[in-house]
């Protein structure tokens, strides 16, 4: 492949990622602990209503495993594109 | 030992260390100054952006926040660690790349004008200085409420030590003193609640504790024998429906503006200038990423424990005021009634205290109880947000280094606060203005003279707000993230991830995003405060949710602006290439990323 060309295509793996785990950022979010909250509170997890339990706590869990998941993901796409550094 | 010499043991030994640490990390160059010689190790700078982060607002009030709003309190939770997946794919690491040293020079290279560049540092330094004066005054409030000491005096106290270590160690001191004050704060935080977990759900870790079952123990302490056994939740459930709130587990703002405050949040965090510089330290591209990553769990470590200490403390707090007689009434209440932060009025004449809905003064004076005139509901008692995490140790009955390590932790997440902000003010001015613009011929022996005078003179200012806080000031705080929001957000993201976005484009957008933001809250907080409710604003869009608005606003008139004006210059349009590639190699070396000055 030519560089140019391989260039692009890194972008549109890297968008690509970027698209699916900001989706799944909105709907643990927005969707779980906002929108749909008081349809999910009907399900209960142990002592926790579950759409509560989203905005109260899920939600941060999910973000922290996105991000560490994301940096995984580029550390192989950088090397597989050969845009790594050192 | 006392609960006071405790506190002094302890704050004076974090001082120390605070200031140990600075001469042991003293600035030599601006790039030390500005970005720690970008070589933070990505961990470390994860613990530095969480103590940055977390203010005296988190550590001290939001806990209190979210108990007494119930489920709509989640807005902050949420709001206040969304933004940073938002930084670590879409901002981080691409700002990382372009390797300056602070983000109105990003705006004003990417942009190519030095217009958009002052537009950018005037709405940094307007930011950082509405936020900062929270910061002082907290550190005042912490310093008379444990030590006995005048808040103005606790405020020059706090301003002498961020002074030493900001304009000594610039970025660098200010990087490891927050590692320190992370770890300060952390503990200080999760002690008592994990104590109190274990108290009320004998489940030691907080965060899966308050969605456990009340044991004996608990139920002994709760002064209720039908709460055992039951999920601590439901029992607080129940005690809000009996006291005539809505349930504690249930929404009751509109979906509307809580979505649109959240949103405000995410984003407003994650164009923040003091948290985006943050990612300016470490080594590399990579290590921008992981930083997010390390510091959204840092902060999620607290976030996750908030609404455990809120829900412990609500319900412990309900139990252990409604319905006991004044004289029988626990020891703490009579200690915080001293601060004004609790106050009781007999409305009824029985000497029993009641708790129900509805505020139990009128008026705002400080000495509730004395000063202000009662209402008519049956509501007997007034409380502050802030007790439920001042208060919950002594609630708690846990031994006085408790106490006082509860002191140490929120005079450290004010101080790593204020400090971080000052920094961006000090940057703004030496780097941005004064060598950017105005004097480009400083030499950078100058520049970082200038960096530490300006540095110093933001401490001033900032002690001043702390003296004299203007009394829109806690209410602008809250505002900051939609102005952050509405302004640098947009151009950022534009900035990297469309070639085409233009420099009348991202002037006009950033012009249009603040107005209307910052006018929208004018109006509702000073010029029409009667309308500011629900049915009165637009779309029951809040003043604290606008900020959304004002982003959508911003992205559509940069691009509408950019469509009939030309586009930018053949060289920037490279360097936003460039941003996107962490490396790239040609014939197997690794090629420079192009000066931007370049595009000038």
């Amino acid at each position: 492949m030519e560089r140019n060309e391989k260039l692009q295509a890194y972008w549109k793996e890297n968008l690509r990622y970027i698209s699916i785990l900001l989706a799944i950022w909105f709907s643990v979010s927005y969707l779980a602990g906002i929108l749909f909250a008081d349809h999910l509170d009907s399900l209960k997890i142990g002592g926790f209503r579950l759409g509560f339990w989203f905005a109260n706590q899920g939600s941060e869990v999910v973000f922290v495993v996105l991000i560490f998941v994301y940096v995984s993901l580029m550390n192989r796409l950088d090397r597989k594109y050969d845009v790594h550094e050192d | 030992m006392s609960i006071l010499a405790w506190t002094w043991i302890i704050v004076g030994i974090t001082f120390a260390l605070y200031i140990g640490i600075a001469i042991w990390s003293r600035a030599s160059s601006t790039g030390d100054f500005y970005v720690a010689e970008k070589s933070v190790h990505p961990i470390a700078n994860g613990m530095a952006t969480g103590a940055d982060w977390m203010s005296a607002a988190s550590f001290i009030s939001m806990a209190g926040l979210i108990s007494f709003l119930g489920r709509d309190g989640s807005m902050y939770l949420m709001g206040w660690t969304g933004g940073y997946v938002l930084l670590a794919m879409l901002l981080a690491p691409y700002l990382r790349k372009y390797g300056k040293f602070t983000v109105p020079q990003f705006i004003g290279d990417r942009y190519y004008s030095n217009a958009a560049r002052v537009t950018a540092l005037l709405c940094a330094i307007f930011v950082s200085f509405t936020y900062v004066a929270g910061q002082m005054r907290g550190v005042g409030v912490v310093f008379s409420r444990f030590l006995n000491v005048e808040i103005n005096t606790g405020v020059i106290i706090g301003m002498a030590l961020v002074f030493f270590y900001a304009t000594m160690g610039g970025m660098k001191g200010i990087t490891y003193t927050q590692v320190a004050q992370y770890c300060v704060l952390i503990v200080a935080y999760m002690i008592p609640a994990i104590f109190i977990s274990i108290l009320l759900t004998g489940n030691p870790i907080p965060q899966l504790g308050y969605g456990s079952a009340v044991t004996s123990n608990g139920a002994q302490l709760l002064n209720d024998s039908s709460a055992q056994g039951r999920y601590l939740l439901d029992v607080l459930d129940g005690l809000h429906q009996d006291l005539g709130f809505a349930a504690y587990t249930a929404g009751q703002r509109p979906v509307i503006d809580v979505f649109f405050i959240t949103f405000a949040l995410m984003v407003g965090t994650a164009g923040l200038p003091h948290v985006i510089i943050r990612f300016f330290t470490v080594p590399k591209i990579r290590d921008a990423r992981a930083s997010a990553g390390w510091a959204l769990l840092f902060i999620a470590i607290l976030y996750t424990t908030a609404p455990a200490v809120a829900a412990f403390a609500r319900t412990n707090f309900i139990k252990t005021v409604h319905n006991i007689a004044y004289a029988d009434a626990p020891s703490w209440i009579k200690n915080w009634e001293q601060t004004g932060l609790i106050a009781w009025t007999d409305k009824n004449g029985d000497g029993i205290m009641q708790y129900s809905k509805g505020t139990a003064f009128q008026g705002g004076k400080p000495n509730k109880a004395k000063d202000n005139v009662d209402t008519s509901n049956p509501n007997e008692i007034y409380v502050d947000n802030d007790i439920m995490v001042l208060a919950n140790p002594e609630i708690a009955k846990l031994p006085n280094w408790v106490v006082a390590l509860v002191a140490a932790g929120g005079l450290a997440a004010a101080l790593s606060t204020a400090a971080g902000l000052l920094l961006v003010i000090s940057s703004a001015i030496s780097h941005d203005l004064f060598k950017g613009v105005l004097f480009p011929r400083l030499t950078e022996k100058q520049e970082l003279l200038w960096a530490r005078i300006a540095a110093g003179f933001a401490v001033c200012i900032a002690g001043l707000f702390g003296i004299y806080p203007p009394g829109f000031v806690a209410q602008v705080v809250a505002f900051a993230f939609g102005l952050a929001a509405a302004s640098f957000f947009p151009a950022i993201i534009m900035g990297v991830f469309n070639k085409k976005a233009n420099k009348e484009g991202a002037i006009t957008g950033m012009l249009v995003g603040i107005i209307f933001t910052a006018g929208y809250i004018i109006y509702y907080r000073f010029i029409n405060p009667a309308a500011n409710n629900p049915a009165g604003w637009w779309f029951g869009i809040s003043p604290e949710g606008i900020g959304t608005v004002g982003m959508l606003l911003n992205f559509a008139s940069m691009w509408v602006v950019g469509k009939f004006t030309p586009e930018p210059p053949v060289e920037v349009q490279e360097l936003v290439e460039s941003l996107r590639y962490p490396a790239e190699r040609v014939d197997g070396v690794i090629k420079p990323t192009p000066p931007p000055s370049a595009a000038h």
